[in-house]
């Protein structure tokens, strides 16, 4: 039996990597005593694939987890999965809740195949309002965004633009964005809707893209640099980020993997209030 | 924001009572610019919320290296536990910042905060740091710096810190005595708590303390306390006298020394006890710490339950200080190991266990308490065993088939010696044929890859003995190769740094021209050698490491200079520096040929002549003429007392369930030591385990008998 979890990476525990919370995740669900199926061979290894990895340093309200059981064991089939979420959540490191989980087809393809976009908050400062959305409108604008990309170690220069699906400037308390804080107080909301397929875009080169787009020279610019440049345009550092959603085509429609209940409306509400574009 | 304010007054009186401000918001704010940001921010299983209260003495545990190092350090984590437990202290942790991070907070002018409610380091009442390593002692200065306490003891205020430091290598302590307030010697299980009590009573007691010098005069009167808690060494008590340089009374045919030589070290209070014994628990059983192993987030070295078989080794090995300094054998008791491991891993979701010790396979039954684990229902198969420390003749075919059941975990055997000559001077009793049977056992059922550990530089060491590594190696490759082609063997060498409280602690350290010269060797003999890998230890790090093992008091200076010239993290290659270290021991009129290359004289007084691990000084003398003779000398658990005088002098002796040695435990002298009943011992009725640690304390000068043989 193959189920799906999703879960959040909120406060400090998103200080941890993509594979630390692999490896979290994997004492969490033998502390469950869940019948997990393992790989074959010298070192088994629970069978558990994980969607689009999190960038270090972002929050999540949106991750996603599929776990193989084992169907010769008898225990499976008595495995409760709608007690899964609180009995896990209660085993994981504070700031990861599990918030939904269902079973799923076996033989579906994976999270990472599946995924064709995410939806993000961040929070930028180092610039105004006024200036951010001008590089925000620019970007939009823009035929092509070259950025500087780190690919298997080596730079390389891609087109950002493509995968840039929506972007706005936006103080709408989305949802999550109460956990984005506590922000400088004079950081502006962006919200964004970014292409994982082929690869995925993450925050950080956003933020590139924008200063590429603003400034005669995107060389010399990172994220996370102090924010006294001396730069009259404004330089955007981001300052945090949260994926809020990650979004899958299904008959034609966009949806999330697994729904998060509850939660829905708000959820709705703030993706309808980006600006389409593309 | 969380702010613990504290009404009481710091331990020595003072008037400040110190902000307890949480430093997180500002921490946060640095992360994004650091490597691995997840080392500053805590959180881990097992980690404690403690609460701050005016009457509880508050610690903060550091271990001076980074925290991917130092979070497994068991040793801090039992005292972590022990202290939290006790109603009148708290506890908490800190690691190094690693390079990245202390130039961010030192630019924010952050100081060295906790890692459970981010406070800063200057608050606690106590810096407690845990001393495996020479190299990290620069470190230590660092992060006393990062704390915002003056670094030279003599300097601190009376509501400064009291600064501790436990750990192996604080049997020489003398290097770091300007710069921490007392040292405990042996183990810190019940010497913390009493320590604890002493700055506990000073709290209550403490006036309102208008008065600087009445709070002076307490912080004097506070180490003179902390003096009497045996086992504690307060720096602050003892002095140093030099001979005059011209004198020659103990060596006259030697040249007028460089450096004046240390003629003693001397109380200087009437109460001030003159020689500092080590702390040994008598009874391992009674302390099942930790109990609450700290899983990380992030990967660290050494990432699952340990749970540690027992203390001590007698196996006499001469090079080695653990072996010596943590006598007597200690074991934990069969079922509290099955029970700490079946509840460890059911609460930590590991999936790996290493039974820990100086040498794990020597404990009495391993094979079934490793068998016992891994058939244990609750661990559904999945859970692989690790023994880190195996000595060769007691691994045997059946351990091998039981450790690799379930994942094959690294195997290595450290014959220490490439020649039986070599190995009987270190009384490392093993045979080749012990070396051979092992490497077989571990081929033959499924391994391909086995690790070597040795050790070049060692006393009478010929160009042959250093050439018999080789020899070793290959014939491990060719016994592989028998059962399957691709077989690698990788032999480790690293130079031998003489340590204090072992019989060699008066050999002169080879030159790292020597050691360069006998790498060189090696190398060359194993380049021909399909499948064999030699590693070896940069000789300029172990110059370094041999600087400190045996310095006295003016080393301080050196470490200092080494420090302040941005000498951290020597441990680690990208960092080290050998030339920090010789400028700073030329700057201070020593140099390496008398510090470290030296041969010490019988009768030169030793910087730790006043402290004691138990050892006789005329054992040691006796071991290392022995040593010279090649003389071995057999393990004294199972034949009789050679009156070492770590068991007599503290009216404890071996816990061990078993009589008998291990299998192929003949140590190589051809004694057949199934006789080990003959021993004179008195044997106990076998008693439940749960009745095992009731009856601890009672058990006198008795070997105890129980259930387990193999």
């Amino acid at each position: 039996m193959r189920i799906r979890l999703r879960f959040t990476k909120l406060g400090k525990i998103r200080f941890t990597s993509q594979r630390d919370v692999a490896r979290m995740w994997e004492r969490a669900l033998r502390r469950a005593e869940l019948p997990l199926a393992y790989t074959a061979g010298f070192s088994p290894r629970p069978q558990l694939s994980f969607g689009l990895a999190l960038p270090t340093g972002c929050e999540s309200l949106a991750e996603y987890l599929d776990v193989v059981l084992d169907d010769h064991r008898p225990e499976t089939a008595a495995v409760e999965v709608s007690a899964l979420p609180a009995r896990l959540t209660d085993l994981l490191p504070e700031g990861i809740d599990v918030e939904e989980v269902a079973p799923v087809d076996r033989r579906a393809d994976s999270l990472q195949q599946q995924v064709t976009s995410c939806s993000w908050t961040m929070r930028v400062s180092g610039v105004t309002r006024h200036q951010l959305e001008e590089q925000v409108a620019s970007l939009l604008a823009a035929p092509t965004v070259p950025i500087v990309r780190e690919r298997k170690g080596r730079e390389e220069l891609d087109d950002l633009r493509p995968s840039v699906l929506a972007l706005a400037v936006s103080d709408d308390p989305a949802p999550g964005s109460d956990h984005v804080g506590p922000a400088r107080p004079s950081s502006v909301g962006v919200v964004a809707e970014l292409a994982t397929q082929p690869r995925g875009v993450r925050p950080v080169e956003l933020v590139r893209g924008l200063v590429a787009v603003s400034g005669p020279s995107p060389e010399g610019t990172s994220v996370g640099m102090t924010l006294d440049s001396g730069n009259n345009v404004g330089t955007p550092v981001l300052d945090r980020a949260c994926r809020t959603q990650q979004w899958i085509e299904r008959d034609g429609a966009r949806q999330e993997p697994l729904q998060r209940r509850g939660h829905l409306a708000g959820a709705d509400r703030a993706t309808h209030a980006l600006e389409r574009a593309s | 924001m969380t702010q613990y304010q504290r009404s009481g007054s710091a331990p020595a009186g003072a008037r400040m009572a110190r902000q307890m401000e949480c430093l997180w918001p500002r921490v946060e704010s640095l992360l994004s610019q650091v490597t691995k940001p997840a080392r500053y921010i805590g959180g881990e299983l097992g980690a404690q919320a403690p609460e701050h209260r005016p009457d509880a003495v508050s610690w903060l545990l550091i271990y001076p290296d980074t925290y991917e190092i130092g979070l497994p350090n068991q040793g801090l984590q039992i005292l972590y536990e022990i202290l939290n437990e006790r109603p009148d202290a708290v506890a908490e942790r800190a690691y190094a910042p690693w390079v990245d991070m202390e130039a961010a907070m030192r630019a924010a002018g952050l100081p060295l905060f906790s890692l459970e409610n981010h406070l800063p380091a200057r608050a606690f009442d106590v810096l407690a740091f845990n001393l495996s390593a020479e190299l990290v002692y620069t470190n230590v200065l660092n992060l006393i710096d990062l704390s915002e306490v003056p670094v030279h003891r003599s300097a601190r205020a009376p509501g400064d810190p009291i600064v501790v430091a436990g750990g192996h290598c604080a049997f020489n302590p003398e290097p770091l005595a300007d710069f921490v307030d007392c040292f405990v010697l042996g183990d810190g299980e019940e010497a913390v708590s009493e320590i604890n009590e002493v700055l506990a009573g000073v709290k209550a007691r403490a006036p309102n303390g208008d008065d600087q010098t009445g709070a002076l005069a307490s912080r004097e009167t506070l180490m003179r306390a902390l003096s009497q808690v045996p086992g504690v060494y307060v720096p602050w008590c003892y002095e140093p006298s030099y001979q005059p340089r011209g004198e020659r009374r103990h060596a006259p045919h030697e040249e007028r020394p460089a450096v004046a030589r240390l003629a003693a070290t001397t109380p200087r209070f009437p109460e001030t006890p003159e020689r500092v014994e080590k702390r040994t628990i008598a009874d391992l059983g009674e302390w099942p710490y930790p109990r609450q192993q700290l899983v990380p987030l992030i990967e660290v070295v050494h990432d699952r339950l340990n749970v540690e078989l027992f203390r001590g080794c007698t196996r006499g090995c001469r090079f080695c200080q653990a072996g010596m300094i943590t006598r007597p054998v200690r074991e934990r008791p069969a079922d509290q190991v099955r029970t700490m491991v079946r509840e460890g891993l059911a609460r930590t979701g590991y999936d790996e266990v290493a039974l820990t010790s100086l040498s794990s396979a020597d404990y009495s039954g391993i094979e079934d308490t490793v068998t016992s684990i891994i058939d244990d229902p609750s661990c559904s198969g999945q859970v692989s065993v690790s023994l880190p420390s195996l000595r060769v003749d007691a691994f045997t075919v059946g351990t091998a088939a039981q450790i690799q059941r379930v994942r094959r975990t690294g195997l290595t055997f450290a014959p220490e010696g490439g020649t039986w000559r070599m190995r009987q001077v270190i009384n490392k009793l093993i045979r080749e044929e012990d070396l051979y049977a092992a490497v077989d056992a571990a081929f033959s059922q499924g391994w391909r890859r086995v690790k070597l550990y040795f050790l070049i530089g060692l006393p009478t060491e010929t160009d042959e003995d250093t050439l018999g590594i080789v020899e070793l190696a290959k014939q491990c490759v060719a016994i592989g190769r028998r059962y399957h082609k691709g077989v690698t063997v990788t032999a480790s060498v690293g130079g031998f740094v003489p340590k204090v409280q072992t019989p060699f602690q008066w050999f002169g350290q080879n030159t790292i021209e020597e050691l360069n010269r006998k790498v060189h060797l090696i190398r060359d003999a194993a380049r021909p050698v399909r499948g064999l890998t030699i590693r070896w230890h940069d000789p300029k790090a172990t110059a370094a490491e041999g600087i400190v093992s045996r310095g006295d008091r003016r080393m301080g200076a050196v470490i200092e200079q080494v420090w302040r010239r941005g000498g951290t993290f020597q441990e680690w290659t990208e960092h080290f520096d050998l030339e920090l270290w010789t400028d700073a021991l030329a700057d201070q009129g020593m140099s390496l040929e008398d510090a470290v290359y030296r041969h010490r004289s019988e009768h030169e007084a030793l910087p730790w002549d006043h402290l004691s691990a138990g050892l006789h000084r005329d054992f040691l003398w006796q071991d290392w003429v022995d040593a010279l003779a090649q003389h071995g000398l057999e393990d004294c658990r199972w034949t009789p007392c050679y009156d070492c005088g770590a068991c007599t002098g503290f009216g404890i002796e071996h816990v061990v369930a078993s009589a008998v040695p291990p299998a192929g435990g003949s140590q190589g002298t051809g004694q057949d030591l199934s006789t080990g009943g003959q021993v004179p011992v008195r044997f106990l009725p076998t008693v439940p385990s749960g009745a095992v640690s009731a009856s601890g304390s009672n058990q006198g000068a008795a070997v105890r008998v129980g259930v387990g043989r193999s």
